[in-house]
């Protein structure tokens, strides 16, 4: 399972990038997109859209299943992945690369405490 | 296995010019030019009577229907539709009554509907019903309004802006809630498939309208916990929903009304065995407690003190209409020919049978699939294909597109979602056990391909008129329009013109 491992991890296989410019990036796992299948569809929210803490930012829909995705942290949408809304295949071919979803800046201080590190949620996964 | 279907052409494909029956009276009017014109060519096919009626027949043969298949589709209760249901909707004195006339005229539709108001209220262990919701999902929207006007007429209305769900309810319940604005809360099962009710405790804030619950739920599992689960929403000032999709699993055994729940839907074609068919037309009556009652939906039918029947439309509490004119009354007919067909018995025996159909199901295939049902079952099961997958590379889809090859429609897979490699067998009481045990059989053998020949899997199916066709393509490049191929296009063997099967079954 790749998991890179500069990248924080969500229980439901999120991952999020903390970028040098302080925003931060958000994307799903390659172990999510496995499961998901090719995906078909991705909602993604507009520019400037704010996202609560633990709140819904978009769907990705492939063949068997829709998965809400979830940001642990709240902020403002900077800028969405529109590559990725027309050709949702970006995700699965390059989750953690072309395939990101977000960048958001925070409010106030994000805490990444609470989220898992590269070698916590393979172990998490492969449990 | 022989390939006894073959891929039916289109009707453009089949079109002679000059050969289509033309059945046109003489025109006898003066002829007129349209004011304008949308599309002056239209490429219509031009093909005979004969041609037709076999072009159409010949597709119904190459689909999986109840009549043709066993149609194990966990969570869509598939069950036979009695022929009988068909020919007592079919007589002159329903049939032939239009919505508009005076109810001094439609009294004996009136009772119909009257009667499956109150039977449909009586099997949920509630005080009233209406059997105007279109659908499932319609009754939902409908029993949320309901709601949200008893917890207006308390002032909480405002305040109450939450729904809770467990993970293991029907999809269709956060998506309502969400219709009807509401934020939507998520409770996570427990190990034994039922509602963790620690979560559900704190879940239970002061800002939740209500529970949404199904029972049994999506795994097959009856939450045994469901009078706890009430009490403690009513408690906390919430109501509870219940989806009663699965009431085929509990249909005289147990009544929703007794465990609790305040409101609740039928799925009409699931549990009286109306027709799935073609996306509609459905019902979904909702069943109410007393203190609902008020809101129900307008026109509401009732009996006047004289015996007579009539429409009700002095509600002044009503949530409103859901549609014009007074629900999909011939389905709610065959419903009732159903239920007054069975008989309370006869009800409680359907029940029996489809749990004792899934639990059969359930013994002769757990030990080759895992399950999430280890202490048995309700109306349901569900097998999982993770270890096909992790030791052969072969998932639950391969084996859903394997089960035609074998004359079986293949089970709900990947829902539920909360287990992995998921397929969800729902035999209901309709199937004879030959008909239990081939498909048993079948899948028996398919786990066997998997360890001999998982390259297989991976292609099927091999016997339908198309192979395993591109879901993800036909979702996101679905074209459905015709065009006239250019000649390059053809085919050199046989001449015939080249074609892209796009469109996917769906699940």
């Amino acid at each position: 399972m790749n998991t890179p491992t500069d990248l924080f991890y969500t229980e439901s296989d999120e991952w999020l990038r903390r970028e040098d410019d302080g925003l931060v990036t958000l994307g799903i796992t390659d172990y999510a997109q496995g499961e998901l299948g090719e995906i078909v569809y991705l909602e993604l929210p507009e520019q400037g859209a704010s996202i609560v803490k633990d709140g819904s930012f978009g769907v990705a829909e492939s063949v068997k299943a829709v998965g809400e995705l979830h940001s642990p942290i709240a902020g403002e949408v900077v800028a969405a992945n529109t590559q990725a809304t027309e050709n949702p295949g970006l995700v699965n071919e390059s989750p953690f690369e072309n395939g990101w979803m977000i960048r958001l800046k925070p409010t106030g201080e994000a805490n990444f405490d609470s989220l898992m590190s590269a070698e916590e949620y393979a172990a998490y996964r492969a449990a | 296995m022989p390939n006894s279907l073959s891929l039916e052409p289109l009707l453009f494909e089949l079109s002679d010019p000059g050969s289509a029956s033309d059945y046109l009276p003489p025109l006898d009017v003066p002829e007129a030019s349209l004011p304008f014109v949308v599309r002056p060519e239209l490429d219509l096919p031009e093909v005979d009577e004969h041609s037709v009626v076999r072009h159409f027949t010949r597709l119904s043969q190459n689909t999986f229907s109840i009549d043709t298949h066993f149609y194990p589709l966990g969570s869509c209760t598939m069950k036979y539709n009695p022929k009988l249901n068909e020919a007592v909707a079919a007589m002159p004195g329903f049939a032939g009554v239009h919505p508009l006339q005076s109810e001094a005229t439609s009294q004996g539709w009136l009772e119909v509907l009257f009667r499956a108001q109150e039977i449909l209220a009586q099997i949920a262990g509630l005080d009233a019903c209406s059997i105007q919701p279109l659908a499932g999902a319609q009754g939902e929207f409908c029993g949320l309004l309901m709601i949200r006007a008893y917890h207006n007429g308390r002032g909480e209305g405002e305040k109450r802006c939450r729904i809770v769900v467990p993970d293991s309810a029907h999809g269709t319940n956060p998506a309502s809630a969400a219709r009807c604005g509401y934020a939507v809360t998520t409770v996570k099962s427990n190990a034994e498939g039922g509602v963790d009710m620690d979560a559900m405790r704190t879940a239970l804030k002061d800002d939740v309208a209500a529970v949404m619950i199904t029972n049994p739920n999506t795994l097959g599992v009856f939450e045994a916990q469901i009078e706890e689960l009430c009490a403690l929403a009513h408690e906390n000032g919430a109501l509870v929903y219940m989806d009663g999709a699965n009431m085929n699993a509990i249909l005289g055994q147990a009544r929703p009304g007794d465990m609790g729940v305040d409101v609740m839907h039928f799925n009409v074609h699931k549990t009286f065995s109306t027709p799935h068919g073609g996306g509609g037309p459905g019902a979904g009556p909702v069943a109410v407690r007393s203190i609902l009652e008020p809101f129900l939906p307008v026109p509401h039918v009732k009996q006047h003190e004289g015996g007579e029947f009539g429409w009700d439309w002095d509600r002044p509490d009503a949530v409103g209409s859901l549609h014009g004119f007074r629900g999909n009354s011939g389905v709610i007919l065959r419903a009732l020919t159903y239920i007054l067909r069975h008989g309370g018995n006869g009800l409680r025996q359907v029940s029996s049978d489809a749990v004792l159909s899934a639990n059969y199901i359930l013994a002769r295939l757990k030990g080759v699939y895992e399950t999430a049902n280890p202490n048995g079952c309700k109306h349901e099961c569900v097998l999982s294909a993770s270890k096909l997958k992790a030791q052969y590379g072969v998932s639950a889809w391969d084996i859903a597109k394997r089960l035609p090859d074998y004359g079986f429609h293949a089970p709900t897979v990947y829902f539920p979602t909360i287990v992995k490699e998921s397929m969800m067998i729902e035999p209901t009481e309709t199937e004879t056990k030959a008909t239990l045990d081939a498909f048993c059989e079948a899948m028996l053998a398919i786990a066997e391909e998997a360890k001999t020949d998982p390259d297989l899997l991976h292609h099927a199916p091999l016997t339908m008129p198309v192979g395993r066709l591109d879901e993800a393509n036909a979702a996101k490049c679905l074209n459905l329009c015709w065009t006239t191929p250019p000649a390059e296009a053809a085919c050199e063997s046989t001449g015939e013109p080249k074609r892209e099967v796009a469109g996917a079954p769906t699940y």
